[in-house]
């Protein structure tokens, strides 16, 4: 009876967490959708202390301790973390959830009754299967999110770096790693665990490492997922439900994302894991005489005559403006132009910036409503009719030679139609090309001016020539 | 028939009786075949010998399912918070935790509860970041979605 209700508690929280994800299918109801998710997880843990309570106090005084001081270190984290850093963040996180599925794991291993999986030598060789693709999946979320997180947050050059053989280690280490896993289930040994979570340790740095920058927003979408399959693999060894549909929730989330964002960059998600995209052999592609074409620069003044003479200007963020902070000076900017009675629009590309939608929370966090924020589809054909396009920090996503130019790396790619606006205003540290490293045919054109500099501080002596 | 003896009428109707037997022993084996059959189709619909397992997997296929259709209609704006809350709701693996932890731990049982206390504990303080860091971050970031006006 005990065992029915607590298996239709953990149904409820899982059904809590299908409500969360249901109530971001719009800013207005995904705050509803959070509380959801919070309840649901109260659900989820109060049932498992009340039905399967802690042996002692001792254990209960270890689970309040272990509670407060991962809680406190999660809320606090939450709230100093800023919002350019949400990619790191979540990267992060990741490798949270896979090293709590490693230890999970450990702890069935060695302690099987208190999960019901019968006592130590004895376990059910489905559990055991089960234990060892959570621990291998999780583990290799681990360090492969370590890595992403040391490249996101600059600490790990964003350059793909490329070991001697790659693909044959990935190999060997995949097919070591099954050879364990039959071993293990056959032996219950625990030396042959600790070597599983090894080999997919391993496994984790080799299968990142050689992803360049460009093609971070990929990554974590795919660990994302790879934290849902492992949350699902030890929901299986538990037969718990709530772990079960989670794992499918969060497995199939990052997979859509990473399917959207391979999409967004027209490249197959196969190519993106091999890596090795983004590094310094395209940029010879370009070729030295192109970059000594002249292009046309402006100043701050010149940007501000244009825009406030305009009737409409969409703004084309990316990259660049989470980098110099530039979203507050953007939004102060663009209310003085509503305030001339210009139109203003925002257009995100999607993958613009490290981590799907990331833009959109930067723009969000600068007070820009939601509903002057666009998708690709959605404004696309707009900026045929727009006097200026505001390009902030963005390159590769405004480059035409993804249409024109079957060479490019980037051809194929979905790109936004800046160059069809009557005048395109580039804010750019440099000359230099984008992630892809590819030129970008547009610094050339006779309708684009270039505004060199920071952009928060172009951003902000425009607004004072307004 | 008139030329026969009674001796290979006999024998004729001996063979005929044995013919029968054969193909009845048959029909019996094949009736019992037939009846095993039904048997354990029965069984197998009433549910009494499947793994829990199988249920598990219906389950968590489902949710796969249902997940994608979620998914698909998360808006995009809404991607980055999608990504931290997925991370809050994939520490529901908190509970594993929770039961590594709480092990009787008394000597005679050995080390192994122990080590599961200790791997437990770990996975515990790993879990709790992510809940509380996972929720409180998406909270932050969805109170700043606002409309125009």
């Amino acid at each position: 009876m005990a065992a029915n209700l607590s298996a239709l508690l953990y149904l409820v929280a899982g059904v809590l967490f299908i409500l969360a994800l249901r109530g971001l299918s719009s800013p207005a109801t995904s705050r509803k959708g959070n509380l959801y998710g919070m309840v649901g997880m109260g659900i989820a843990i109060l049932t498992t202390v009340v039905f399967h309570p802690p042996a002692d106090v001792g254990s209960w005084l270890i689970i309040i301790l272990g509670m407060a001081i991962g809680g406190g270190i999660g809320a606090v984290v939450a709230k100093r973390v800023p919002m350019t850093a949400m990619p790191q963040l979540v990267a992060a996180f990741h490798s949270g959830v896979g090293l709590a599925a490693v230890f999970v794991a450990a702890g069935a291993l060695y302690a099987p009754e208190a999960f019901g999986l019968g006592s130590v030598g004895t376990i059910h060789g489905g559990s055991l299967v089960e234990m060892s693709l959570g621990v291998a999946i999780g583990a290799v979320t681990f360090t492969g999110s370590i890595i992403a997180f040391l490249k996101l947050d600059g600490r790990m050059s964003g350059k793909p770096i490329m070991l001697p053989q790659r693909h044959l280690l990935n190999i060997v280490l995949g097919a070591l790693l099954v050879v364990l896993i039959a071993v293990f289930v056959a032996t219950e040994s625990h030396v042959v665990f600790w070597f599983i979570a090894l080999v997919s340790f391993v496994l984790g740095v080799t299968l990142i490492i050689p992803i360049g920058g460009a093609d971070m927003p990929v990554v974590v979408s795919m660990l994302n997922s790879y934290s849902g399959w492992a949350a699902a693999g030890i929901g299986f060894t538990l037969g718990n439900l709530a772990l079960i549909i989670t794992g499918a929730l969060v497995g199939s989330s990052g997979a859509i994302l990473s399917y959207i964002m391979c999409k967004g960059m027209n490249r197959s998600f196969i190519s993106v894991i091999l890596g090795g995209f983004g590094g310094d052999s395209a940029a010879a592609a370009g070729g030295g005489a192109v970059e000594t074409r002249p292009v046309k620069q402006g100043s701050a003044d010149d940007a501000a005559f244009l825009m406030k003479n305009a009737a409409k200007v969409i703004i084309v963020p990316g990259y660049g403006m989470a980098v110099a902070q530039a979203q507050h000076a953007l939004r102060e900017m663009a209310d003085k132009l509503k305030e001339e009675g210009v139109e203003v629009k925002y257009a995100i590309h999607p993958v613009a910036g490290r981590m799907p939608g990331h833009m959109n929370v930067l723009l969000a966090e600068a007070n820009v409503p939601y509903d002057e924020v666009f998708e690709l589809e959605d404004i696309n054909s707009e900026f045929a009719q727009a006097d200026v396009a505001f390009v902030i920090g963005a390159n590769d996503v405004t480059n035409p030679a993804a249409k024109t130019d079957p060479a490019s790396p980037i051809f194929g790619m979905p790109i936004l139609d800046v160059e069809k606006a009557k005048t395109v205003l580039f804010i750019k540290r440099g000359m230099g090309s984008g992630y892809a490293g590819v030129e970008n045919e547009l610094f050339f054109k006779d309708n684009t001016m270039m505004l060199f500099g920071d952009a928060k501080k172009m951003v902000e002596s425009i607004l004072k020539s307004l | 028939m008139a030329n026969l003896t009674p001796e290979e009428a006999l024998e004729r109707a001996r063979a005929a009786a044995e013919a029968a037997r054969q193909a009845a022993e048959a029909a019996q084996t094949y009736a019992d075949y037939a009846a095993d059959m039904v048997g354990s189709v029965a069984h197998a619909a009433t549910g009494g010998a499947v793994d829990p397992t199988v249920f598990r997997l219906a389950i968590f296929v489902l949710a796969v399912f249902v997940g994608y259709y979620v998914v698909w209609s998360v808006t995009p704006a809404l991607h980055t918070p999608l990504m931290s809350v997925t991370n809050a709701i994939s520490s529901v693996i908190v509970v594993g935790a929770l039961l590594a932890v709480g092990v009787s731990a008394m000597p005679d049982l050995g080390a192994g509860p122990w080590w599961a206390k200790a791997f437990g504990f770990i996975a515990l303080i790993l879990a709790s970041i992510n809940i509380f860091g996972g929720f409180l971050v998406t909270q932050r970031m969805l109170a700043m979605y606002k409309k125009k006006g």
